[in-house]
């Protein structure tokens, strides 16, 4: 009895926080709001156009480029972009590297939400989206689609990651018991989400395998699914120093000065892991370029375009991240990692888009209706990530829960401390 | 075993089959399927279009206007609108007409691809779409060599449209409309063994006529569409490059690893993160 009224109240007192929670903080008229809201708007109306009309009023999608910019940037690329989170809670609760353990919530968080949101996308270029049930809830299992083990291994994934993320969520509603509870489970869980995701980082490659007469053998090699995830991690590497850079600075208050240094001793090791990553990556290209003797490829246009994405944004910042991490250069990592992003937007976009059908009369190129939605889709996952780090303590320290006030002004009720 | 196990063991063993030398005789057991296809003699092909009339009215498709010969100026494709196009082709023997559909593949990419098996091989040979199990991700689209299945991408409710070899008329044991629409026997209907035979003799009792390959006997795998011609296919719009390999291959090797990886990886984390620990500790 006693139990339920217990229940009862504290549900009460969770509604009140919420609501408390719920409110904006800060000022609303920033520069991100600005450019972010009017787009987030234009792109839900491209959106409902787009559902009502078809696919094809929207987007540049055509009978030879079946897929185009949703799913080659948006999913392929921002999943990529997602690996930082298997790869730093695997330094940290595997490895046990502990030097690590300040960026394993934020990190998670992003992950967590890049696949929310950019998974996510892959609904909108559904055209049935009503009939993705089918092979959830097993009454059209196609077990040898590579596309199936993706998507379910997407599903399980972002499960894996709510689970990791939610000790946050515990500590900031102030439920101590089920923190408790929630963080026993997160060895066992990050394990399993180091296994989901070297499989779906790989099945993102393994989708083009079977697109063997359509992608231009500089880009297609039965290597795909190896290569998809090797990169995955210096992608997600790459990811984090450049996120963690960027909201080291917009939510300075939310960090202990004190840390500052020791964030850039991450920076360096985060350096350092994508620099070994990119070489082994880079080497095995090459060694598959070698073996498929691809010499006489690299004269026309597309061998050059190719160059320029192998030297230019393989091998160079990856001689960039080791000379940075040599000489204890942070700038230097930051330039690396933001070469190394581009370099991950080429590849995957090359795959996928730009050198798949390349002998087709007409080429695709996103309409601006496709990238007014991607902009949405990023700035919408801004909008949920800031306001996850102003109220949950993902940045801050996890167990000085704070009593100070927080940007805005609102006092953060005390029940949560 | 359940049908699509037992599917795809009889498409192995039907490839297997197929590959077999001419004059091996072809491996059969009373309860081994035999897929049906469409053996084309494009020399016999007279480019008079009945057959992509028929096969529109067939379906319920726009009826196209096969008295128009404009359109045999450009070299068509199937669309989401038109399950088949005859195209037009100038040879070093003259014009060539050459009817373009899906191949019916006897291993396709497409039902590989298809992650709610939406897109299903049946026991007869033709690749059929079932409307209430795709989810439209166009991966089939993507999969395809011959790049057949097309997508409506101006319906709020898309279909996939592509040949299905007249899947509803074989049900009644009539022929695809097509063939039967046909006024010279350019298309013929039938199992596959008997159609390679009859391709064999044709080339056999007329060695100066054909080029000496039947198109489909072995391309990626073998198909359900067999082509003879009389010059080389590159000329006719063919494409050459695609190998012998079924296309489900490609990814064999990936899906077969994933099992091995989800259970032996979090095997391997574990002793890790266990060494780990005690490192740490010591
Ligand atoms: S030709 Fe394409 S659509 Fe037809 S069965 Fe083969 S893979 Fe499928
Ligand atoms: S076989 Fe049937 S469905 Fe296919 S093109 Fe011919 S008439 Fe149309």
């Amino acid at each position: 009895m006693a139990d339920t009224r217990d229940l009862g109240r504290e549900l009460r007192r969770f509604g009140k926080f919420l609501r408390s929670e719920a409110r904006p903080r800060g000022k609303l008229l920033t520069p991100f709001n600005v450019i972010s809201i009017p787009v987030i708007l234009l792109g839900i109306g491209i959106l409902v156009v787009r559902f009502t009309k078809g696919l094809g009023s929207v987007t540049n999608l055509s009978q030879e480029f079946p897929w185009g910019f949703w799913i080659g940037f948006d999913v392929v690329t921002g999943v990529a972009f997602a690996g930082g989170a298997y790869a730093i809670t695997f330094a940290v609760y595997v490895m046990k590297l502990e030097k690590y353990h300040p960026i394993v919530r934020p990190a998670v968080l992003s992950g967590l939400l890049a696949y929310v949101f950019y998974a996510g996308a892959l609904v909108l270029d559904l055209g049935r989206p009503w009939h993705i049930i089918n092979p959830i809830i097993g009454n059209s299992f196609g077990y040898n689609s590579v596309l199936f083990l993706v998507s379910w291994h997407f599903m399980l994934y972002m499960l894996a990651e709510l689970v990791e993320f939610s000790p946050v969520i515990a500590e900031w509603a102030g439920w101590r018991r089920l923190r408790r509870i929630l963080g026993a489970l997160t060895v066992g869980t990050v394990i399993f989400g180091v296994t989901l995701s070297s499989l779906h980082q790989s099945g993102l490659g393994a989708l083009f395998l079977m697109a063997k007469s359509k992608i231009h053998p500089l880009w297609y090699s039965e290597f795909i699914p190896i290569f998809f995830l090797v990169s995955s991690i210096f992608a997600g590497l790459s990811m984090i120093i450049v996120e963690g850079t960027i909201s080291h600075r917009v939510f300075k208050d939310q960090i202990d000065p004190a840390k500052h240094h020791s964030f850039e001793d991450i920076i360096l090791g985060l350096g350092k892991g994508a620099a070994i990553s990119l070489f082994v990556y880079y080497f095995f290209k090459l060694l598959t370029f070698i073996h498929d003797r691809h010499w006489k490829l690299l004269t026309d246009g597309w061998g050059i375009w190719y160059l320029v994405e192998i030297l230019g944004f393989v091998l160079l910042p990856c001689v960039l991240f080791a000379y940075g991490v040599r000489n204890r250069s942070v700038g230097t990592v930051r330039v690396a990692a933001v070469m190394a992003l581009v370099g991950i937007v080429l590849n995957r976009l090359n795959t996928s888009v730009i050198a798949y059908n390349w002998t087709a009369a007409v080429r695709y190129f996103p309409s601006w209706q496709e990238i007014v939605v991607t902009l949405m889709v990023i700035f919408t996952e801004i909008w949920v990530f800031r306001w996850i780090v102003l109220r949950m303590p993902v940045l801050r320290e996890a167990h000085e829960l704070p009593t100070r006030r927080t940007t805005a002004g609102n006092p953060v009720p005390s029940a949560i401390a | 075993m359940n049908r699509r196990g037992f599917l795809k063991l009889a498409g192995v063993a039907g490839a297997a089959a197929a590959a077999r030398p001419a004059s091996a005789a072809p491996a059969s057991s009373p309860d081994s399927p035999e897929f049906w296809g469409v053996l084309v003699d494009t020399t016999r092909c007279i480019g008079c279009r009945a057959c992509e009339r028929s096969c529109s009215i067939a379906h319920d498709l726009p009826v196209p206007d096969i008295e128009n010969d404009d359109l045999l100026e450009h070299e068509r494709t199937t669309s989401d609108r038109q399950w088949m196009v005859v195209n037009r082709f100038e040879t070093s023997k003259g014009e060539v007409f050459v009817k373009k559909q899906c191949m019916h593949c006897w291993q396709p990419a497409c039902t590989a691809a298809c992650l709610t098996n939406a897109m299903h091989k049946t026991r007869k040979g033709p690749v059929i779409w079932h409307p209430d199990k795709c989810m439209g991700c166009r991966f089939c689209m993507v999969s395809c060599p011959f790049e057949i299945p097309k997508f409506e991408y101006n319906s709020w409710n898309p279909k996939i449209q592509k040949c299905n070899m007249c899947f509803e008329r074989l049900e009644d044991d009539k022929k695809p409309a097509c063939v039967e629409s046909c006024p010279t026997d350019a298309l013929m209907f039938g199992r596959k063994r008997d159609l390679m035979e009859i391709a064999r003799v044709r080339i056999y009792n007329h060695p100066d006529k054909y080029v000496h390959k039947i198109y489909g006997e072995h391309e990626v795998g073998g198909t359900g569409w067999l082509y003879l011609a009389a010059v080389p296919f590159e000329e006719l719009g063919f494409r050459t490059d695609l190998g012998t390999t079924p296309y489900p291959e490609f990814t064999r090797d990936f899906l077969y690893g994933v099992p091995l990886v989800l259970f032996g990886l979090p095997a391997l984390l574990l002793g890790l993160s266990l060494l780990a620990e005690r490192d740490s500790e010591s």
